[in-house]
C-alpha cells in the first residue's frame, strides 16, 4: 500500500463518517417531511433535538473530504468539478438551505407560527441533496467522469448532464435517500424517551430497512449496462462473497435488533451495514479514483505534499477525536438532549 | 456576460457574503466569552443573558458562514479547475489545517450552545475559549492560501506542472503575515464597531439602558483596540506590497509612473487613457515615505509592467481609498473612546461620542469588502500572482451565468432573512423591567430612577 492509496483511504474514512453522520443528519430531515400519525409534532420535536447539537460538525466531515482530496488528488479535483458542475452546484444550494433553514427554524424565536415554513424548507432540502449526492456518486462509480475527463462524448448534454442523470445514478441517488432515513431512523430509536415514540421510530426503521435491500438491488441491476466495472468487482472480485455475506449478516442483525428492541445493538449493526456497502464501492473500483483511466497513483499529488497531509491527518485527529468523543458525550449519551436555553 | 466574467462575479459574491459571516465567527466568541466570564465573576444575570444572546446570534451566523463556506470549498473547483489542478498540492495544506480547525470550532459550538445545563461553568467557559480560538485559527489559514495566490513561492513551474512542490514554504509566502495580521485584526474591528455601533444607537434614545451599557463596553473592548492597532498592520501590509506585488501597490495608489519621492495620492479619479489620476490631492514624497519609510525612495508604478497586466485601477483605487478611509475613522473613534474610558467618563452619556460610534456600525465591514476588492482586484489578470493568468483557470464549461444568478439571488435571500432574524431575536431589549435602569443585580437596587427615560 502506497502513502497515496493511504490518503486516498483516509478520506474514503471522512466519506464514510459523513454518511454515517451527516447521512443520518439528512435522513431526520426526511423523517422530519414524512412525520404523520398523532405524534407528527414530537416527531419532528425529537428530530430537531437530536440533530442540533451535532449537525454543523457532522457536516464538517464533508469539507474535510473536499479539502483531503484537492491537496492530495487535485486532478481528480479540479475534474470532478468540471463534469459534475451541476450536480454538485444543485447539491451546494441543497447544503445551504438545510444548514440555514434548519438554524432560522430552531433559533428564530420557537413561538411563532411562520417559522416552521423553515422547517419545511429545511425538509425538502433534507430529501433533495441526499438524492443528488447519490447521483454524484453513480457518475464516478459508473466511469462517466473519466474518459480523459471528457464525460460521455461531445456537446453539452453529454459532457456536463448524461454523467449524472441516467437511470442508474438516479437509483444510487434513491439508494442513498433510504440508507439516510434507515440510519436516521435507527438512531432516532434511541433517542425516543416515551415509547409511543420509539415505535413510531421502529417501524419506520424496519421499513426502510427492507426497502435498502430493494433499492441495493436495482442499483445492482442497473448497474450492469452502466456501470460494468462496479458490477464486476462488486461480483467477481475475490473479496466480493465474503463482502456480501458480512453486509447481509449485518443487515439481518440490524433488523432482528430493531424487531427485539434491542436499540443500542441495532445501532451499531446498521452502521456497519452502511458501511460495508460503501466500502465495497470504494474496493470495487480500486485502484481508480475516477474509472476508468484515472488512477489513485496518476492523481496523486507530489511526495512532499502528501506527507505533510498525513501529518496534518494525525495532528488533527489528535485534537479532533478526543473532542468528536466528548460532543457526544455531552448528547448521545442515551438520553435526549435539552432544549436550547431561550434567554 | 463572458463566462470569465461570469465565473468572477460568482466568486466575489461568495466570497462577498462568506466573509462576513467568517468574519462574525472570529470576533463574536470572544465577546461571548468576555460576557460569560464577567457573569461568572460577578454573578450578575445581564451578562448571562448578554452571554446567551451573543450565543445565539452566533448559531444563526456561524451556520450559515458554515455552509456557504462549504459552497467557496467547492467552487475552487467548480469554477476554476485549471487553478485547482495546478495549485491544489501546494496551498493544499493550509485548507486542509483550516478543515480542522473549522471542524474543532464546530463541535465546541455545539457543546457552547446546548451545553448551558450539561457541564461544568468552567467547562462552558471553555469550550467558548475554544471556539474563539480554532475561529481564529480557521481564518488565519485561509489567508495564509490566499497569500501564496499574491505571492506564491515553494514550488517551480515546469511545462505546466507543479514541481520540487514545498507546502510548508508555499504557507510562509512573504504575503503571509502581513495579510493574516491585518485580517485577524480586522475582524475584530469590525464586529466589535458592528455591535458597539447597534448598542449605542439604542443607547441615544434609551441612555441608561443598562444591558445596552454593558453591550457596549464589551464590544468596544473587542473592537477597540484591533482599530487602533489596525493603521499600523496597514502599513505592514503597505510595505510588503511595495516589495513584493508593486502593481498591486501602484493600482490602489494609482501611480502611473515610477519615480524616486512618489508623493501620495488623496482620493482622485485614475484616468487610464491620460495615465494620470485627476482631482487628487497629492502629498509630496508621502508614497515613498510610507511604502519604504524612506522619502526619497523610489516607488515602482504602472508603467513597469504592460497595460494588459494593469488590474482595474479605477476599481482598486477607490476601494483601496474608500478601506483606509473608513479604518482611520474607527481608530479615531477608537482613541476618543478609550480617552474617555481612561478618565473614567460614561461612555453612554457622551452623546456625541454615542452618535460617532452608532455612524460607524457598518464601517468595518465595508471596509472588510473593500479590502478584499484591493487584494483580489489588484492581482488581476492573475489568479497566481505572475504566474496563472485568471482566464486560463476557468472552467470549460459554458453558460456560467446561470450558477453565477441563482447563487447570487441565494445569497441576496439569505441575506435578508439574516438581518430579520438577528434583528429580532439579538437587538430587541430584553423584557425585563430592571434592566431598563441603571440595574445592577445584587445590589437590588438601581442607580438612578430615571427608567422612563
Amino acid at each position: 500500500m502506497t502513502l497515496a492509496d493511504l490518503l486516498a483511504g483516509i478520506i474514503f474514512v471522512a466519506l464514510n463518517m459523513y454518511a454515517l453522520l451527516g447521512g443520518a443528519d439528512f435522513g431526520g430531515g426526511v423523517w422530519a417531511l414524512l412525520a404523520s400519525g398523532p405524534r407528527k409534532q414530537h416527531q419532528r420535536e425529537l428530530v430537531a433535538h437530536a440533530i442540533g447539537p451535532v449537525w454543523e460538525a457532522n457536516h464538517v466531515w464533508l469539507i474535510l473530504a473536499v479539502v483531503l482530496l484537492f491537496t492530495c488528488f487535485p486532478p481528480a479535483f479540479a475534474r470532478l468539478g468540471t463534469l459534475l458542475h451541476i450536480p454538485l452546484s444543485l447539491v451546494l444550494i441543497g447544503i445551504v438551505l438545510r444548514g440555514s433553514a434548519f438554524t432560522f427554524w430552531r433559533y428564530g424565536g420557537a413561538e411563532d407560527e411562520e417559522l416552521r415554513h423553515w422547517g419545511v424548507t429545511f425538509a425538502i432540502a433534507s430529501l433533495i441533496t441526499p438524492l443528488l449526492l447519490g447521483t454524484t456518486v453513480g457518475a464516478i462509480a459508473a466511469g462517466a467522469v473519466g474518459d480523459g475527463g471528457r464525460g460521455m462524448g461531445d456537446g453539452f448534454v453529454a459532457t456536463y448532464v448524461r454523467p449524472w442523470l441516467n437511470p442508474f445514478t438516479l437509483s444510487v441517488g434513491l439508494f442513498a435517500v433510504v440508507a439516510f432515513a434507515f440510519l436516521a431512523a435507527v438512531y432516532l430509536t434511541l433517542e425516543a424517551e416515551d415509547r409511543e415514540l420509539r415505535a413510531d421510530f421502529r417501524a419506520r426503521a424496519l421499513g426502510t430497512g427492507v426497502a435498502l435491500f430493494g433499492a441495493a438491488a436495482l442499483a445492482l441491476l442497473l448497474s450492469g449496462r452502466y456501470a460494468p466495472l462496479v458490477r464486476n468487482g462488486l461480483i467477481f472480485a475475490r473479496w466480493a462473497i465474503p463482502l456480501h455475506g458480512l453486509t447481509a449478516a449485518a443487515a439481518i442483525t440490524a433488523l432482528s435488533a430493531l424487531a427485539r428492541g434491542a436499540w443500542r445493538v441495532a445501532r451499531i449493526v446498521a452502521a456497519i451495514q452502511v458501511s460495508l456497502i460503501l466500502w465495497g464501492w470504494g474496493l470495487s473500483q480500486y485502484p481508480f479514483l475516477l474509472p476508468p483511466d484515472l488512477t489513485i497513483a496518476d492523481a496523486a499529488a507530489p511526495a512532499a505534499t502528501l506527507r505533510l497531509a498525513l501529518g496534518a491527518v494525525a495532528l488533527g485527529a489528535l485534537v479532533l477525536l478526543p473532542s468528536l468523543v466528548y460532543l457526544f458525550r455531552i448528547f448521545k449519551h442515551g438520553h435526549p438532549s435539552s432544549a436550547i436555553p431561550h434567554p | 456576460m463572458s463566462d470569465l466574467l461570469a465565473a468572477r462575479s460568482q466568486m466575489g459574491v461568495s466570497l462577498a457574503f462568506h466573509i462576513v459571516f467568517a468574519v462574525v465567527g472570529i470576533a463574536m466568541p470572544v465577546m461571548m466569552v468576555v460576557a460569560e466570564r464577567r457573569w461568572q465573576v460577578t454573578g450578575h444575570a445581564i451578562y448571562r443573558d448578554l452571554a446567551q444572546r451573543w450565543a445565539r446570534g452566533t448559531a444563526i451566523l456561524f451556520a450559515v458562514g458554515a455552509v456557504s463556506g462549504t459552497v467557496l470549498s467547492f467552487e475552487l473547483g467548480l469554477l476554476w479547475p485549471g487553478f485547482m489542478g495546478l495549485a491544489g498540492s501546494i496551498i493544499g495544506m493550509p485548507f486542509s489545517l483550516e478543515g480542522f480547525a473549522f471542524f474543532t470550532e464546530a463541535i465546541f459550538l455545539g457543546v457552547y450552545l446546548y451545553g448551558w445545563d450539561r457541564i461544568s461553568p468552567r467547562a462552558h467557559l471553555g469550550a467558548g475559549v475554544a471556539v474563539a480560538l480554532s475561529g481564529a485559527a480557521s481564518g488565519i489559514f485561509v489567508v495564509l492560501a490566499n497569500a501564496w495566490m499574491n505571492a506564491p513561492t515553494g514550488f517551480e513551474l515546469v511545462g505546466g506542472r507543479a514541481v520540487n512542490v514545498d507546502p510548508v514554504a508555499a504557507m510562509a509566502s512573504p504575503a503571509a503575515f502581513p495579510q493574516a495580521l491585518h485580517m485577524t485584526l480586522a475582524a475584530y474591528a469590525a464586529t466589535g464597531f458592528a455591535v458597539a455601533g447597534i448598542h449605542a444607537l439604542l443607547l441615544l434614545k434609551d441612555p441608561a439602558n443598562a444591558f445596552h451599557r454593558r453591550a457596549l463596553e464589551i464590544a468596544l473592548l473587542v473592537g477597540a483596540p484591533a482599530a487602533v492597532l489596525q493603521p499600523i498592520s496597514g502599513d505592514i501590509a503597505a510595505r510588503h506590497l511595495a516589495r513584493h506585488q508593486p502593481v498591486k501597490l501602484a493600482a490602489a495608489e494609482a501611480l502611473f509612473r515610477t519615480q524616486q519621492g512618489a508623493p501620495l495620492s488623496l482620493g482622485g479619479w485614475p484616468d487610464v487613457a491620460r495615465r494620470e489620476n485627476r482631482f487628487a490631492l497629492e502629498i509630496p514624497r508621502g508614497l515613498s515615505l510610507l511604502a519604504f519609510h524612506d522619502p526619497n525612495a523610489r516607488v515602482q508604478g504602472l508603467d513597469a509592467v504592460p497595460q494588459d497586466q494593469w488590474p482595474s485601477v479605477p476599481a482598486v483605487h477607490l476601494s483601496f481609498e474608500l478601506m483606509v478611509a473608513l479604518g482611520t475613522y474607527l481608530a479615531v473613534v477608537a482613541v476618543w473612546a478609550g480617552w474617555l474610558a481612561w478618565r473614567r467618563r460614561d461612555l453612554a452619556q457622551q452623546r456625541w461620542l454615542m452618535r460617532a460610534i452608532a455612524l460607524a456600525t457598518p464601517m468595518g465591514f465595508i471596509a472588510v469588502e473593500a479590502g478584499w476588492m484591493v487584494t483580489e482586484l489588484g492581482r488581476q489578470p492573475w489568479v497566481i500572482y505572475g504566474v496563472l493568468r485568471t482566464r486560463d483557470a476557468v472552467t470549460p464549461m459554458p453558460g456560467l451565468i446561470v450558477p453565477f444568478l441563482t447563487f447570487t439571488l441565494l445569497y441576496c435571500f439569505l441575506g435578508v432573512i439574516v438581518c430579520w432574524l438577528l434583528y429580532r431575536q439579538i437587538l430587541r431589549s430584553p423584557e425585563i423591567p430592571e434592566w431598563r435602569g441603571f440595574y445592577m443585580p445584587g445590589s437590588g437596587k438601581r442607580e438612578t430612577g430615571n427608567e422612563t427615560a
